[in-house]
C-alpha cells in the first residue's frame, strides 16, 4: 500500500521548552501526532510530523508563532521483517535510480501495520516505482 | 556636462575664499536667529567673530539628529514661517519626523545643485527622464523634478511604483534616464522581463541612484542588466535633499556642490577632524540655505573626501561611496563593521526576513573576535529537507563574507524571536546583556 499524505514540518530552535511549546500547541487544539521524526543541528530542528489533521494541525502552529509548511509525501506499508524495508522501498527506489531524501517509521496503531515515510527527489516516479509489483 | 562652470571648475582657492566669505555670514545669521545654536555657541565659548578661516570651522558645536528631534517642528529655523513656501519631511531616529523647511530661494538652490547634478551625471536638455522617485514628503521626487524642469529637459513624474505602468511609459514616451531607487531598478528590469520587455532594447541610456547604500557589484549588475551608465548621488533631507553631491561621468566618486555646502570629515569617536583621503563621518554645513541652515551636521555616513584634480575640470571635492554609518559601528578582528551592511545582504537573499541581530562577545567598547548574526526563518525560506536549511546558511555566510569581508557565523532564528521596536532598531548586544536585554522575544 502506497499513498501520498501531507506531511507538517516545523522549524524549531534548538533550547530547552521549545518541543514542549510546539506539544502544548498541537494538544490544546486536539490535533494528534501519527508519526514524527527530527533532525537537528546545533541550533536548530526541522520537526516533521503526520497529523491526524494536517492542515488544522499546521494552522494551529503557525497561530503559536512557528514557522511551518505541509508537503506531499510517500507513505509506504512494509512488512515487518527482516528486509522488509530493503525490498518494498529502499531497493526498487535504488533501481529506478531515485535519491532518498530522508525517511522515517511509524505504527499504524489501528491497523497494527508497521510504514515508513519516505520523502524523494521525484515523487511522481516514486510513488509508480513502488506502486508497480 | 559642466552647467556651472563657474562655481564648479572654481580655482580652489577662490572657491575657499567664497566658502569663508558664506560661512561667516551664515554663522552670524543662525547666531542671531535661531536660539539652538546661540546656546550652542556659548556653551563652546565661540562667537561669529571666531570664525576667520576655514580652519575655525573646528570651533564650532556639531549638530545631531538628534537636535532637530529636540527643536522639533520649528525651533531650528531662521526665518518667520511666512517665508517658507514648502516643507518636506523624512523620518527621524526615534519617532519624530525630521522637518525641511524651504524658503523661495533655497527652492531654487535646491532646483539649481540638482540640474548641476543631472547635467554631471550626463542629462542634457534633450533627455526624457522618468522620475520613479517618491512624491509628497520625500525630497527625492521633487528634488529631482524640479531639477530636470531647471535643466529643460523633459520629466515623466511618474513616482515610485505601479511598475507595469512605469514599463509601458518608459516604452511608449522614449524614456532615456530613469531615476529612482537602485533597488528598484532591479525590480524594473525584473518586472519588464516578466512583460516580455528587454529594457536594453529600449532608449534608456542612464540612471540616477540614489536614497539607499549601494554597492559596486551593484552598479555593474544595474548597468548590464538595463544596459544604461548608472550614476551615484547623494544627499539627505537635513541639508537640502538629493544633489548635495554627484558623479561625473568617470565614476570616481561623487563631487560635492560646495559653493553651498561645507564638508568635513571626522572620527566619529573624538570628533576630530580628519585630512583628505582618511575615511570617516562626513560633517556637513550649509553655506547657502536660509529657512533651516545647519551648522556642522553629522550625517553618521562614513565616507572619505578626495581633493585630486577630476578629469571632468570639475574643482570640487569628491567623496567616495557611502560605506557604513558611524552608529553601531564594530571593530570585528580589526575590520569595521556596520549593520546597515548586514542589513543590505539579508535584503538581497530572497525571502529573508531583513530582522537580524548581531551578538557580539565584546572585548571593549566596539571591538569583538566573533560575530554571530540572528536571522530570523520566514515560511518562504524554510524547507523540511535539512539539505535546503544548510544552503541558505552556507548562502547567507558566504555573503556576509563578501560584503564584509570578513567571516561571521550565522545562526537561524524563530519568527519574532527578536523584538520589533519603533523607529530604528537597535541591531548590536552583547552576549552578555543579551538574556535582559530585551530584544529577544522568549
Amino acid at each position: 500500500m502506497v499513498s501520498r499524505i501531507k506531511q507538517v514540518s516545523v522549524f524549531i530552535e534548538n533550547q530547552p521548552g521549545r518541543l514542549v511549546a510546539m506539544l502544548e500547541a498541537l494538544e490544546k487544539n486536539q490535533v494528534d501526532i501519527r508519526a514524527l521524526s527530527i533532525s537537528d543541528t546545533a541550533d536548530f530542528g526541522i520537526v516533521r510530523m503526520i497529523l491526524s489533521d494536517g492542515a488544522k494541525g499546521a494552522e494551529t502552529l503557525r497561530q503559536a508563532g512557528f514557522t511551518t509548511r505541509q508537503d506531499w509525501i510517500l507513505s509506504a506499508e512494509i512488512p515487518d521483517r527482516p528486509g522488509g524495508l530493503l525490498k518494498t522501498v529502499a531497493e526498487p527506489l535504488a533501481k529506478a535510480g531515485i535519491n532518498v531524501k530522508y525517511l522515517y517509521f511509524y505504527i499504524e496503531a489501528a491497523a497494527g501495520k508497521s510504514m515508513v515515510v519516505v520523502k524523494t527527489d521525484d515523487i511522481d516516479k516514486a510513488e509508480k516505482v513502488l506502486k508497480s509489483p | 556636462m559642466i552647467r556651472d562652470p563657474e562655481h564648479e571648475k572654481m580655482p580652489r582657492k577662490q572657491l575657499e575664499e567664497l566658502q569663508l566669505k558664506r560661512l561667516q555670514a551664515k554663522v552670524k545669521d543662525v547666531y542671531e536667529k535661531v536660539s539652538f545654536y546661540r546656546r550652542a555657541f556659548k556653551e563652546k565659548g565661540v562667537t561669529p567673530d571666531d570664525i576667520k578661516t576655514l580652519a575655525d570651522l573646528k570651533k564650532l558645536p556639531f549638530t545631531s539628529k538628534l537636535d532637530f528631534r529636540d527643536n522639533y517642528p520649528f525651533g531650528l529655523m531662521a526665518v518667520p514661517l511666512e517665508k517658507v513656501v514648502r516643507i518636506h519631511s523624512s523620518s527621524g531616529t526615534t519617532g519624530k519626523p525630521i522637518v525641511a523647511p524651504y524658503t523661495e530661494a533655497d527652492v531654487d538652490m535646491f532646483a539649481e545643485v540638482m540640474a548641476r547634478s543631472l547635467a554631471s551625471a550626463g542629462m542634457t536638455k534633450h533627455d526624457v527622464m522618468q522620475n520613479a522617485y517618491g512624491y509628497g514628503l520625500f525630497t527625492g521626487g521633487l528634488g529631482f523634478h524640479y531639477g530636470c524642469e531647471r535643466l529643460g529637459a523633459t520629466v515623466i513624474p511618474s513616482g515610485a511604483g505601479n511598475t507595469k505602468r512605469q514599463i509601458i511609459l518608459l516604452q511608449d514616451l522614449g524614456t532615456t534616464v530613469i531615476t529612482c531607487t537602485p533597488t528598484y531598478a532591479f525590480i524594473l528590469n525584473e518586472t519588464a522581463k516578466e512583460m516580455g520587455v528587454d529594457l536594453r532594447e529600449t532608449k534608456l541610456r542612464l540612471g540616477i541612484h540614489g536614497a539607499e547604500p549601494w554597492s559596486e557589484q551593484m552598479r555593474k549588475d544595474i548597468e548590464d542588466k538595463l544596459h544604461i551608465s548608472a550614476i551615484n548621488i547623494y544627499g539627505l533631507t537635513e541639508v537640502i535633499g538629493p544633489g548635495v553631491s554627484v558623479e561625473c561621468e568617470h565614476k570616481n566618486g561623487m563631487h560635492i556642490q560646495e559653493d553651498h555646502f561645507l564638508v568635513e570629515i571626522i572620527d566619529p569617536r573624538t570628533g576630530e577632524q580628519l585630512p583628505y583621503g582618511k575615511e570617516g563621518e562626513l560633517v556637513i554645513t550649509t553655506l547657502t540655505k536660509e529657512a533651516q541652515p545647519v551648522i556642522r551636521f553629522r550625517t553618521r555616513d562614513i565616507t572619505s573626501l578626495s581633493v585630486e584634480p577630476c578629469k571632468c575640470g570639475r574643482t570640487l571635492v569628491k567623496m567616495a561611496r557611502i560605506t557604513g554609518r558611524s552608529d553601531d559601528m564594530l571593530v570585528v578582528r580589526g575590520v569595521n563593521v556596520f549593520p546597515s551592511q548586514i542589513e543590505s545582504v539579508l535584503l538581497e537573499v530572497e525571502g529573508v526576513e531583513p530582522h537580524y541581530l548581531i551578538v557580539i562577545d565584546r572585548h571593549d567598547a566596539f571591538s569583538t573576535d566573533e560575530l554571530e548574526i540572528w536571522v530570523e526563518v520566514s515560511e518562504q525560506v524554510f524547507s523540511d529537507e535539512m539539505q535546503k536549511m544548510e544552503r541558505l546558511e552556507k548562502k547567507l555566510r558566504a555573503e556576509m563574507d563578501s560584503v564584509l569581508g570578513i567571516s561571521a557565523r550565522i545562526k537561524l532564528v524563530e519568527p519574532r524571536t527578536i523584538v520589533r521596536t519603533e523607529g530604528k532598531a537597535k541591531r548590536v548586544v552583547d552576549r552578555k546583556e543579551l538574556p535582559n536585554s530585551g530584544l529577544i522575544a522568549k
